[in-house]
């Protein structure tokens, strides 16, 4: 069931002791404001291509803590995503996740797709691509959900 | 039709402003609708943590422009983001966006345009 796997979702382990080294500084602070440091570029990397199907959101697929985020979710949830295809990242749980999946994307809101590693997009066009079947198409493409048995 | 239709309204804060005049100049919109939704998102989380935002922090762009033509959704909104930058940085939160060229928003005798 979709809801069960999201249920374990964590944060991600950004909070190396590097970063916190680096973050203690005010320069190195300011520096990372607005660069992505390697070391966050690298583990969101790893995050984004952790399943198939990764959502990056404000709260817990049971739990979501902004509509653009549930809506995102239950879209998802109307194609029955397997469990084992799919991991989601509360930002809310960890601040320098989500502003270093803001800087990865370049894109600024919350919440964000990733299909095999790449973006796809935050609410309105995952909502977009629902309705035309372009989201369907494309999580039968990456064998996220089974292909129709009939076309 | 004209240009900029809008909804301007007379209470329209400065984060509005500045939004319709960006995509204004930008796109130069067959129609730009500016909706603002700030208040039913002050309870979020996150707008609770800036003691409810500052009333500006949603908003929901309907715009339609010849700047989207050949675009896909996703290329139509990062050109929306990026040319509001300055107000993502400065506190905007949320953008809804419904992004259309002309020729879509025609209606349409015949189906075979995808």
């Amino acid at each position: 069931m979709f809801g069960r796997a999201l249920r374990s979702s964590t944060s991600l382990a950004l909070r190396s002791n590097a970063l916190r080294t680096q973050t203690a500084r005010p320069t190195a602070n300011a520096f990372l404001a607005r660069y992505l440091s390697q070391e966050h570029r690298s583990m969101i990397e790893t995050a984004v291509k952790e399943k198939p199907l990764v959502i990056f959101m404000k709260g817990t697929p049971d739990v979501p803590q902004c509509g653009f985020s549930r809506a995102v979710v239950q879209i998802l949830g109307l194609h029955d995503v397997p469990a084992d295809k799919l991991r989601t990242f509360n930002v809310l749980e960890d601040q320098e996740l989500r502003s270093a999946i803001k800087e990865y994307s370049d894109w600024p809101t919350i919440p964000q797709v990733y299909v095999d590693g790449e973006f796809v997009g935050g609410c309105d066009i995952v909502m977009g691509m629902h309705q035309s079947g372009e989201l369907e198409s494309l999580l039968q493409k990456h064998d996220i959900i089974p292909k129709s048995a009939s076309s | 039709m004209s240009r900029n239709v809008s909804s301007e309204s007379a209470q329209a804060g400065p984060v509005e402003t500045s939004i319709r005049q960006k995509l204004n100049d930008l796109f130069k919109p067959t129609a730009l609708e500016i909706s603002n939704d700030s208040s039913q998102h002050r309870h979020h989380t996150a707008m609770r943590a800036q003691g409810g935002g500052n009333g500006e922090t949603h908003f929901s762009v309907m715009i339609v422009s010849e700047a989207f033509e050949q675009k896909r959704s996703m290329q139509r909104h990062r050109m929306i983001y990026s040319a509001l930058a300055d107000e993502f940085n400065d506190g905007l939160h949320a953008l809804s966006i419904n992004a259309k060229t002309p020729a879509e928003i025609v209606p349409q005798g015949n189906a075979d345009m995808q």
